[in-house]
């Protein structure tokens, strides 16, 4: 645990070492500002919500985690930090979660920044703020799935720019997995069960009852074994690549 | 009474080439052992598997006891290793650098701080405290990762190229610091600058092509030359070995 939070410190100040982290969080407030009001119409729908909000944070995190990941692994194998990293008397668990916890927490600092909307919505009227609480909780495991994915494909490249488009790639596919346009693909051919599973891995399906603000059991856990299996790839294809 | 360092059938393939074949020796404490070899001999590779950074196809080291690969965290307690080419995260300050390091190896509040204080003594490094790693000069950066090695005092110090990159007078205190050190640790340095052999090593091994040519005090591989000169020896040596040419032997002097 102690290493864990050393580790996680670090690379948390890297974040803030660089411009990156400011960037990113003026970004994200903007874009998600922008959408809500503009593309959500918040003030126009005449409900104290935050529904017009969550529901575009799917594609906020396609395009903003793969920012975030992508320097995870890359940046320590193309500097070959990563031989210091991983003789220092640490476990490749703890390197990889701390690695992953830090960029989600980094996520959770720029998801609490956005209290501003949920000052707005309060003031205008009386919106159930369990649901907004439940909702906050809910975007913040699909980011975790989102970072763990990221930080997966990170470890697999010395490259940035290749771990950023890659990840972004991957994480479009698993946002559209439930919905027709990628399931008709697999409708021509592949068997029901086939279909059924692909379905079952669409962010965007396990989301849209979270942005409603109801976390079923069945979307947390979905998002908890994606984090942990993603992790789980990202130990194994670190100790591979490690070397190259 | 094991030795500090016990390296033991240390074998390393990629794809079908070997780059370390069989490697075996013991450090005991209070030994300096100079690597030596030309580039692509296995030397990197050697310290990699000894550090538990490469999984060795065949063969362990044990260190103070922990065998790398069934004790892994134990081993990498005891040991303090310098990377090639002396890497550290370039957006971390040398303090701020340094005490993540000394936390990760179990150090808290003033006893961490004197720690660093100390191994930064040691180097040299006060001048650069708070500077950023990245804007620091070649010399400063290995005195970072030399720091950064021997900040725990550990019993086995493993050194890639201690000196590479240094001008003449840093040549100097590096050499000196390892002399310092030497009393009570067992050292590995690799190294292609045959003067340095003399300046610090107790025992040299010349290794080609992953497997070792030579083992013996500077003094007994001069006598493996006629002309007692260490350039020659290690010509004689290398090149006598490799028969097909296609390990850089061509790079050995240069």
């Amino acid at each position: 645990m102690r290493n864990v939070a050393l580790i996680t410190r670090r690379e948390l100040r890297g974040y803030f070492a660089t411009p990156l982290a400011y960037i990113f969080i003026v970004i994200f407030l903007v874009l998600a500002g922008a959408l809500t009001f503009f593309l959500g119409g918040l003030l126009q729908r005449g409900q104290a919500d935050l529904q017009p909000f969550f529901t575009f944070h799917p594609w906020l995190y396609l395009f903003l985690v793969p920012a975030l990941s992508m320097r995870l692994w890359a940046e320590e194998r193309r500097t070959g930090t990563i031989e210091l990293f991983l003789t220092l008397p640490i476990t490749m668990g703890e390197a990889v979660i701390a690695k992953f916890l830090a960029a989600w927490v980094f996520t959770a600092i720029a998801l609490a920044l956005t209290f501003p909307l949920w000052i707005t919505v309060n003031l205008l009227g009386n919106p159930d703020n369990g649901v907004i609480l439940a909702s906050y909780i809910g975007s913040l495991l699909m980011a975790g799935a989102f970072l763990a994915v990221g930080s997966m494909i990170s470890a697999a490249t010395k490259n940035q720019v290749i771990a950023f488009v890659v990840t972004t790639a991957v994480l479009f596919v698993f946002a559209l997995a439930g919905s027709d346009f990628v399931l008709e693909a697999f409708r021509g051919w592949a068997p029901a069960m086939v279909v059924d599973i692909v379905a079952g891995f669409g962010f965007l399906t396990h989301f849209q009852a979270i942005a409603r603000g109801v976390i079923d059991l069945r979307d947390a856990i979905f998002f908890g074994s994606t984090i942990a299996l993603a992790l789980f790839a990202n130990a194994l294809i670190v100790d591979l690549k490690k070397a190259d | 009474m094991t030795n500090a360092l016990s390296v033991r059938g240390l074998v390393k393939r990629f794809g079908p080439k070997t780059a370390v074949d069989g490697l075996s020796f013991e450090v005991a404490a209070g030994e300096v052992l100079g690597f030596l070899g030309p580039n692509g001999a296995g030397k990197s590779t050697t310290m990699k598997m000894i550090c538990g950074f490469l999984a060795p196809t065949a063969g362990t080291a044990v260190i103070c006891g922990h065998d790398v690969l069934e004790d892994p965290i134990a081993a990498k307690r005891a040991l303090g290793y310098l990377p090639e080419g002396a890497p550290a995260y370039p957006d971390m300050t040398t303090i701020g650098f340094l005490e993540f390091i000394a936390g990760v190896r179990g150090y808290d509040g003033a006893e961490r701080r004197e720690r660093v204080a100390g191994a930064m003594a040691k180097t040299r490094l006060e001048e650069v405290t708070h500077q950023p790693i990245e804007t620091l000069s070649k010399g400063f950066k290995r005195r970072v990762g030399l720091a950064q090695a021997l900040l725990h005092e550990p019993p086995v110090l493993i050194l890639d190229e201690p000196t590479d990159g240094l001008d003449p007078n840093q040549k100097f205190e590096v050499r000196k610091l390892i002399r310092e050190m030497a009393a009570d640790k067992a050292i590995v340095i690799s190294t292609h600058i045959l003067e340095e052999v003399d300046a610090v090593c107790s025992r040299a091994m010349i290794i080609a092509r992953g497997r070792v040519l030579a083992d013996d005090t500077p003094d007994g591989l001069r006598g493996l030359a006629p002309s007692g000169n260490l350039d020659d020896v290690f010509r004689a040596v290398t090149t006598g070995a490799v028969t097909t040419g296609t390990v850089g032997t061509e790079a050995a002097h240069a």
